[in-house]
């Protein structure tokens, strides 16, 4: 049952297969023996198991809310939650306990979900292999996974057992080993540079991101305003625009987010794609890309063509200097949000009471890891008025040519681009720590961070496993605001992948009642 | 000697306005490193930092290369819209004991803070003061 897509659990809760307080003990269950994944953060039990208790009455009356109703999801730890605690895995925010939900929270549980608990992260959403949280790091569930444990090379100088496992990719690692690891449905991330796509790629997951001013913004702590969007893990396309049509629209609360009206859709099955045209941007082909990813890659761009696309090389011109762009726009940003740490009103505070200065000095030193200070430190140089105009300013000013490079990319008649998500499938976390945060962000954020400066709307597939049985993500990008269009192209894709399920090793054994002795279901894609 | 303390020493002995001989810029003067903390209120720590800083602005400075002439700079994707605006009704609030409530020092319905006006001190006199 829990390897099964959202729609076929709600069809399941509604024929009463099974209940929803059953469902929430499973997810529970597998949590508990999933702990080791240090997926998440909090866990909220008795929240949980008083929702499913309310959605069963709901469906016992027959009056579910919706295709959601009763359905386990998770949430990452930077959105607030009211009456959960919500850290945003700092330790200036450990035991902070919003008064409110985030109104993507809110449109959640207003249709019924269950909300099982927080998910880890890279602190404060800086990161990219949701290592660096004060919750420790992330462990891929992947690295445990039957494929994995047969293909992998053989350690020369064999490690300590329990020490070479993989990262789960970031900042929304715990939300991708969350849903990977079977014990929810779907979950929240948020995408600013690519946090959500990242971990999807490195776990076997859909992670998409949503243009800019669709969803709403309000309760997510904010990272970067003009590039934060939150973003959707699942595992498959089919369930991200389920949860999407919940999430999308205008919301009075956050002014950023558009007018336009938006309803919820069904991802339609193309059978034709010969009408489509995919581009392929060459200054993606970097020296550091895996040999692997980029015949996946290449790959990929022939099935398009085999099954009648129209694929073609496009240029991005700007795309080498929009990692450097991002870096200063980043840490601008950051340096203006984390101002409002200060220890007086919420979060963490110091003992040291000779002036506010002096207190807000110490708080933020205690309550910030090195990254986190190292961006604001960074984001305050650049904004020093002898460097504004040079670093800022200029900073905004390419953002523009690079925007711009994809609307004449798009305007030219592509509909979609493909490019890889990642360098290379999940590294060893002892490899992956040997640089600082701040180098691997660069390098990992290559391919993904561009898009957010543009707001576009963009989508990590599964697309095989590597040599050593480990996920391979490709990336989608398409218009603003034809988030509908993507999907759909990218359900087409999945359906030719057939992207093979996880299967984890050992727990298979435990939780023979989780899985019900079926053999487990493939995540193919019903007409 | 505790490590903050010998980072301390370390930065007091460099003495005045003697730049950081590290391969970087060069523009990271024991000035600059002041002004930034004083302005971020987080400090640096350690040289490690600085070093980090240095490197982040020599990764910044590749934007140089880029011809920005005539290129207006883009704040928002959104730039083409309008905002959505609100009629400046109250619509919610009397919220005060729920907010109060995440705060470590209050007093009624007062937030409790140390008193202001007082500026961060100079740098040798740091050490005692955080211990004072």
């Amino acid at each position: 049952m829990l390897g099964r897509t959202l729609r076929e659990v709600s069809v399941a809760l509604k024929q009463g297969q099974i209940t929803p307080t059953e469902l929430c003990r499973k997810c529970l269950s597998l949590i508990q023996k999933t702990k080791f994944l240090n997926a998440y953060i909090t866990v909220s039990e008795e929240v949980a198991l008083k929702q499913a208790e309310e959605s069963e009455k709901r469906y016992k009356q027959g009056q579910s809310l919706g295709i959601l109703d009763g359905i386990p999801v998770a949430v990452k730890d930077n959105f607030s939650t009211s009456g959960i605690q919500t850290t945003c895995a700092s330790n200036m925010l450990k035991g902070y306990i919003p008064p409110f939900n985030a109104t993507v929270v809110q449109k959640l549980l207003d249709q019924g979900a269950l909300l099982m608990g927080k998910t880890n992260l890279d602190e404060f959403a800086m990161g990219s292999g949701s290592t660096d949280g004060a919750f420790g790091p992330v462990k891929n569930p992947w690295s445990y996974s039957k494929q994995y444990q047969e293909q992998r090379r053989p350690q020369s100088n064999r490690k300590r057992e329990g020490t070479d496992w993989l990262i789960a990719g970031g900042s929304s690692g715990g939300s991708a080993a969350a849903v990977s690891a079977f014990t929810c449905f779907a979950a929240l991330g948020s995408d600013t540079g690519g946090s959500t796509r990242n971990p999807a790629a490195h776990c076997g997951l859909v992670g998409f991101k949503p243009s800019y001013g669709l969803v709403s913004r309000h309760g997510l702590i904010p990272l970067v305003n003009s590039m934060d969007v939150p973003g959707i893990l699942t595992r498959c396309v089919d369930d991200t625009a389920i949860v999407l049509g919940v999430l999308a629209g205008h919301d009075p609360k956050d002014s950023t987010t558009v007018q336009d009206p938006v309803k919820p859709f069904t991802v339609p099955s193309l059978s034709d794609v010969s009408k489509l045209c995919i581009g392929i941007p060459k200054e993606y082909l970097v020296p550091e890309l895996s040999s692997e990813v980029r015949s996946l890659w290449s790959k990929a761009a022939d099935l398009f063509e085999s099954a009648g696309a129209k694929v073609i090389e496009v240029s991005l011109p700007h795309t080498s200097y929009s990692i450097v762009c991002y870096h200063v726009l980043c840490t601008a940003e950051v340096a203006s949000n984390m101002a409002r740490f200060d220890g007086l009103e919420y979060g963490h505070r110091c003992d040291v009471n000779m002036s506010t200065e002096a207190m807000y000095a110490a708080t933020r030193r205690e309550g910030f890891n090195d990254v986190v200070r190292g961006r604001i430190l960074s984001g305050n140089f650049f904004l020093l008025k002898e460097n504004y105009e040079n670093y800022f300013i200029k900073a905004q000013k390419v953002r523009r040519l690079i925007a711009n490079d994809f609307v004449n990319v798009f305007n030219s008649g592509v509909d979609i681009l493909l490019t890889p998500t990642t360098l290379s499938e999940a590294v060893p976390f002892l490899e992956f720590i040997k640089e600082d945060n701040r180098t691997r962000s660069a390098q990992d954020d290559i391919f993904t961070q561009a898009v957010n400066m543009a707001g576009l709307p963009a989508v990590s597939m599964p697309a095989a496993l590597s040599t050593q049985g480990l996920p391979i993500g490709l990336q989608f990008i398409g218009h603003a605001f034809c988030d509908q269009k993507l999907l759909t192209v990218a359900k087409w894709f999945e359906k030719q992948v057939q992207f093979p399920v996880l299967q984890l090793q050992g727990l298979m054994d435990d939780c023979s009642s989780v899985f019900e002795n079926e053999t487990l279901p493939s995540v193919s894609v019903k007409q | 000697m505790s490590a903050r303390a010998l980072w301390l020493a370390f930065r007091s002995g460099l003495g005045g306005r003697q730049a950081f001989s590290t391969k970087g810029s060069g523009r990271i003067t024991v000035e600059v490193i002041e002004h930034l903390e004083r302005l971020a209120l987080v400090d640096f720590g350690s040289r490690e930092a600085v070093a980090r800083l240095e490197k982040a602005i020599a990764f910044a400075d590749r934007l140089r290369e880029v011809d920005t002439d005539g290129v207006e700079p883009m704040e928002s994707v959104l730039e083409d819209r309008c905002l959505y605006l609100r009629s400046d009704n109250v619509a919610e609030g009397n919220c005060a004991e729920e907010l109060l409530q995440n705060s470590r020092q209050v007093v009624e319905e007062y937030f409790v803070a140390p008193p202001g006006n007082i500026s961060l001190p100079k740098l040798g006199e740091q050490e005692s003061f955080q211990h004072s």
